[in-house]
């Protein structure tokens, strides 16, 4: 690899050759400060925060744009740098509604955090004319956009159309006008925005938050006529401790547990459970699809390759990009919705329990979860079965708020029915992580033996690529599954809905056979998801990831289909995997929508 | 726009995303606007977002994305056009029309957008109206214009009255 | 090479000279390298405004690796005051043609496009006909090389040359980051020479009468002569061929209507200058270059409304990506207003016009780089006219 040889603020720096100046001085450990400027986007340069003097160059250079070049000599910090930074602060803080102190993501702001840093004399500049009459769509279940906030980097719009090949947001007019807009600037729940929150994650103001239920949740809390039950999903648990004090990755499960304890939920139960439920019927679906296919000679196409369900923004994306398509994902409800059917029902059943008493919460890495739980179609208990979604940062804002010292609290366990789980449970949260343990449950069913895999790692389907294949052969089939001796499953997994969407085509134009398909709506699956503490980046959800795979390791049950409380579940409420009680409270059936 | 035109354009152009302007601008120069559904269908058959055209459209001040008149009166205002009067010609096209810029007369006939330079600054006041341009104007002279392009609509209302009869 | 005391008219572009088509073939006879070193010497600039010296440019794009390459005619004259172009494009539209396909065989593209403003579809038919029949005499010399017409939609940024490649290529019209240059990176990604429409008939005309007979115009930095179109307060408004490097002065003396009081020189992105700097002001690139455009004002006139065209037409035409540009224009805008209606005092004006440096600093583009231009000058020269 071809290296340059540049100086930064006199530093001698050596790197290699197609760095930007910003990356060289991060390497040399030279802070310049950005704002358009995000690791998992395509360089903009259109905020301008980041401007370094190039000597012999007659403007200042963008260092997030500009590549390195031999014998470049930068200085970061001359008189002319310091007083363009300040005023192209002073510049954005005059299109932006600086109402810090309502602001939801007040302290969580990185204009602020410049502002902080750069702005040390009064501003003079007149708020521009347009902060005086903003609307704020609020259409959306999951995610609140506002324009008085927004600074135009557009690291929502490279999000939505980049990483999510979703382009709800793009760019729209120009000059004093120019805006970040929806299709004819309908409303966010209007177009074809999956609720990812992946633009939220990467807004560096207030211009693109979750919708938060943090008061809807107090007042249930509060109230003493309520039972309030509440579900954390997979993932938050690798996270939540980033928002309070702990390093990227470190597992705070027990200390999560504790806390909702002391916030007053009456019961916390674990999404994990209904993971391995949706292992049971999912599994149980795609061995029935492929008998249906290899014995009985049903058509292929709209039952195979299926598709897992599990992530909200994946639906919202194929009911609108790929209609076609919608026979082939699995009828199973979400683990989150599972749970929500299941607690104003078997869990009300055998607490004894008025269900119309029960207010059901979930903790989630997600924002389009807030949208899911909203559908009309979930609400087979007779009420809305999950009635509060939280992402992780308002758990943890509600933690903060209580006063709780979380660093402190005792590790303390789910409570019991509907607590229990599996390490297949926990490894949800990770891309790849369905199918693995969906492999861990359906090879042993078919065969009676365990995954030929070291640990029941089923290291092919992990990683981070963006889409993973990986085949396995079916030998030694059980008698009943003989008609899978020596079938070769063709799988696939991809997160982010970009690659999601390659998958998708490629099967679409017959490029690719496969027999099940994994899609997480984010990059890494759960783990990054809308809802995740911010900032993301690779390292960051790489971490979470290792430590979704430790949590599974420490399991004593790693198979979904060993865990006791899910055996019980069937034994006493549902009877069979596929059953008729299953498909009324845990399948659920998709709707085409327009593509705009 | 019908679709079987909008298609046709499409075709014409080639169903690719880099002949998006080619085909907007085609739509416009046929009925001298842009609407949700023609977008859509645009959309459809590129195979992008429709964001993405209406992000693309909204930055070109000559694809208007709301309904506009038959004839489209584009009346420059650089700092030469109001030195040479165009202020007065204004005056005069909202007299006559009853429209200020930005507005649609009440019978679809003329839209009203004031314009950033159109070179002509040695013939100013200037205008566009539609594809023709017209120099050297004074109240006077637009109302002329004008009146010409109100006879000849009349005209073919009154033919277009007679063929559907 | 000096100064004349008076304006000196030419009349290379629109005079009686060989046959565009034998003037090309003539130029086809010569070495290549010969012919881009002719170019080179001289002096030829980028007739446009921004002058990068021409036959660099296509040195560049002739040694560019790769075999498609693109040459692209910018005919989005849009700078107030501005319309040469257009007179070119109605009386000489072959030449320019002609230009371009000369490039094309010195650089191997074989494709070019000209790029034609919006405002300009009135002329569309007579440049398709002049095009056609460019690219038939094209086919009839053996010469790989044909011209497409892309219409502009009607956006002032798309005269940088980048946006305007983002236009070709049916995007939203925003400047790109630079590095890469056009001449590397340029239309689909490919080496791309990117040329204002008087600049090809020039090249074109030096192929013929040598770098000694048109530097033999003009100054050292600015040779030969260009086109300016003049407008505003003077009884001759119109295209004139002009030698680069006059005196402003002597601009205002053939020009003006014995009561200039400013010249704006190089449009709404140029300078303003006030009568009494007329005869320290050289027109070209060691005084205040321009793309051609040339505004008299006289004092009759308020250069507070002068300031304030030009800041909303920036204001809107501003692509809108960059801070510097899409919100500097705006409160340069809202700044002059709330001076003149006494809501902020004298002083927010030198405040305004440190935020203009920034702009000339830190923008993405020339566009933004440039506002500063007129606002400087006019609030310098005119500092009670914004006042009071």
């Amino acid at each position: 690899m071809k290296t340059v040889r540049l100086t930064i603020d006199k530093k001698v720096v050596e790197v290699q050759a197609g760095k930007t100046i910003l990356d060289a001085a991060r390497i040399a450990g030279i802070h310049i400060p950005t704002l358009c400027h995000h690791p998992d986007l395509c360089v903009a340069g259109n905020c301008r925060v980041c401007v370094v003097e190039q000597v012999g160059v007659r403007t200042l250079q963008a260092s997030c744009a500009v590549p390195v070049a031999d014998g470049m000599e930068i200085i970061t910090n001359s008189a002319k740098v310091q007083q363009a930074r300040r005023h192209i602060l002073e510049l954005l803080l005059s299109e932006h509604r600086s109402d810090c102190v309502n602001c939801y993501k007040n302290n969580h702001c990185e204009l602020q955090d410049l502002a902080a840093k750069y702005i040390f004399t009064p501003v003079t500049l007149i708020p521009l004319p347009a902060l005086q009459h903003y609307t704020i769509d609020s259409s959306s279940p999951s995610i609140i956009k506002d324009d008085s906030k927004c600074i135009r980097c557009q690291r929502c719009v490279r999000t939505c159309t980049q990483l999510q090949h979703v382009t709800a947001l793009t760019v729209s007019h120009k000059g004093h006008e120019q805006k970040i807009s929806t299709f004819m600037d309908k409303l966010l729940n209007d177009v074809v925005c999956t609720n990812c929150g992946q633009c939220v994650n990467r807004c560096p103001t207030g211009a693109l938050t979750e919708r938060n239920y943090i008061q809807e949740v107090w007042d249930a809390l509060l109230d003493p006529n309520t039972h309030v039950v509440v579900q954390t999903a997979p993932a938050v648990r690798v996270a939540l401790g980033e928002e309070l004090g702990f390093d990227v990755g470190e597992r705070v499960t027990g200390k999560m547990v504790s806390a909702l304890k002391t916030l007053g939920f009456d019961s916390v139960l674990d999404t994990d459970f209904t993971a391995d439920l949706t292992i049971m019927e999912e599994g149980t679906e795609l061995l029935t699809r492929l008998k249906a296919v290899l014995t009985e000679k049903a058509d292929a196409g709209t039952l195979l390759p299926m598709t897992t369900s599990c992530s909200p923004g994946w639906i919202k994306f194929i009911e609108h990009k790929f209609p076609d398509y919608l026979t082939n994902v699995s009828s199973c409800k979400s683990p989150q919705q599972m749970f929500g059917a299941l607690a104003k029902t078997y869990y009300a059943r055998k607490r004894k329990l008025n269900p119309a008493k029960i207010v059901s919460v979930s903790i989630m890495p997600c924002t389009a979860k807030k949208y899911e739980a909203d559908r009309p179609e979930m609400r087979s208990s007779g009420f809305k079965d999950v009635d509060y979604v939280l992402t992780t940062r308002e758990l943890a804002r509600m933690i903060k708020m209580a006063g709780i010292d979380f660093m402190s609290l005792p590790d303390q366990e789910h409570d019991s029915l509907m607590g229990e789980s599996s390490g297949a449970a926990v490894i949800f949260g990770a891309t790849g992580g369905v199918m693995e343990a969906a492999l861990r449950t359906a090879y042993e069913l078919v065969t009676g033996r365990e995954v030929p895999f070291a640990n029941l790692d089923i290291k092919p389907v992990r990683g981070m690529e963006g889409v993973r294949e990986a085949n396995i052969t079916i030998e030694g089939c059980l008698p009943e599954w003989s008609f899978l001796e020596g079938v070769e499953l063709k799988l696939a997994v991809a997160h982010g809905l970009t690659n999601a969407w390659e998958v998708m085509q490629a099967v679409k134009q017959g490029k690719a056979e496969f027999h099940f398909i994994e899609v997480m709506a984010c990059p890494g699956g759960c783990l990054g998801g809308g809802g995740q503490p911010i900032p993301t980046n690779s390292e960051i959800r790489l971490k979470r990831a290792q430590a979704i795979y430790e949590e599974d390791a420490g399991k004593h049950i790693r198979k979904s289909h060993e865990n006791p409380e899910v055996l019980a579940l069937y034994k006493d409420f549902l009877e069979a995997p596929m059953s008729h009680k299953s498909h009324e409270l845990l399948h659920t059936y998709y709707i085409e929508r327009h593509c705009n | 726009m019908e679709k079987t035109v909008l298609e046709e354009i499409i075709y014409r152009q080639g169903a690719q995303r880099d002949r998006l302007l080619p085909i907007l601008q085609d739509v416009v120069e046929q009925q001298n606007f842009l609407t949700e559904g023609d977008m859509l269908h645009i959309a459809n058959l590129l195979q992008m977002s429709a964001a993405e055209v209406y992000g693309t459209a909204s930055f070109y001040s000559f694809l208007p994305l709301n309904r506009k008149g038959k004839y489209m009166i584009r009346l420059c205002k650089s700092i030469i056009a109001k030195m040479k009067g165009s202020d007065q010609v204004l005056a005069a096209i909202t007299d006559q029309l009853g429209i200020k810029p930005g507005e649609t007369t009440a019978d679809g006939v003329f839209s009203l957008e004031l314009v950033n330079d159109i070179g002509w600054s040695d013939r100013e006041p200037a205008m566009l109206i539609n594809d023709k341009v017209f120099t050297d104007l004074d109240p006077v002279k637009v109302t002329h214009i004008l009146t010409n392009y109100l006879k000849q609509a009349s005209t073919q209302a009154f033919v277009t009255n007679l063929s559907t009869n | 090479m000096t100064n004349t005391s008076t304006v000196r008219k030419t009349d290379l572009i629109f005079g009686r000279s060989l046959d565009t088509l034998t003037l090309l073939r003539n130029a086809m006879q010569r070495d290549k390298d010969g012919l881009i070193q002719e170019l080179i010497d001289s002096g030829l600039r980028g007739r446009g405004g921004a002058g990068f010296p021409t036959g660099l440019k296509w040195k560049f794009a002739k040694g560019a690796p790769g075999n498609e390459k693109y040459i692209i005619c910018n005919a989005d004259e849009g700078e107030p005051g501005t319309f040469k172009d257009r007179v070119i494009l109605e009386k000489a539209a072959d030449k320019v043609f002609a230009g371009m396909g000369l490039c094309g065989w010195l650089t191997g593209a074989t494709k070019g496009f000209i790029y034609l403003r919006n405002e300009y579809i009135w002329m569309r038919n007579h440049i398709l006909a002049q095009m056609n029949d460019m690219n038939e005499a094209f086919r009839q010399m053996k010469l790989d090389f044909s011209i497409g017409l892309k219409m502009g939609s009607g956006a002032y940024v798309c005269g940088e040359e980048t946006a305007l490649i983002e236009s070709m290529e049916s995007k939203r019209g925003e400047p790109r980051n630079k590095p890469p240059f056009p001449a590397i990176a340029g239309y689909e990604d490919k080496p791309t020479v990117v040329n204002n429409v008087e600049t090809w008939v020039y090249a074109l005309l030096i192929s013929y009468i040598g770098a000694d007979v048109f530097a033999a115009y003009g100054t050292e930095q600015s040779t030969g002569s260009k086109l300016f179109s003049v407008s505003g307060d003077t009884p001759k408004p119109g295209v004139y061929e002009l030698e680069m490097g006059m005196k402003l002065s002597d601009f205002v003396a053939e020009f003006g209507d014995g009561d200039t009081k400013a010249v704006q020189v190089g449009g709404a992105s140029g300078f303003c200058v006030p009568r009494r700097k007329f005869d320290q002001v050289i027109i070209g690139f060691e005084g205040i270059p321009t793309g051609g455009s040339m505004m008299l004002f006289n004092s009759h006139r308020s250069m507070y409304h002068v300031l304030h065209n030009f800041l909303e037409f920036f204001m809107e035409e501003s692509c809108g990506q960059c801070t510097p540009c899409r919100v500097g224009c705006q409160q340069l805008l809202l700044g002059i207003e709330a001076v003149k209606s006494k809501t902020k005092p004298a002083q927010y004006l030198d405040t305004l016009m440190e935020f203009t440096e920034t702009m000339r600093l830190a923008s993405k583009c020339g566009l933004g780089q440039s506002v500063g231009n007129a606002f400087n000058s006019i609030v310098n020269e005119f500092y009670e006219e914004m006042i009071y």
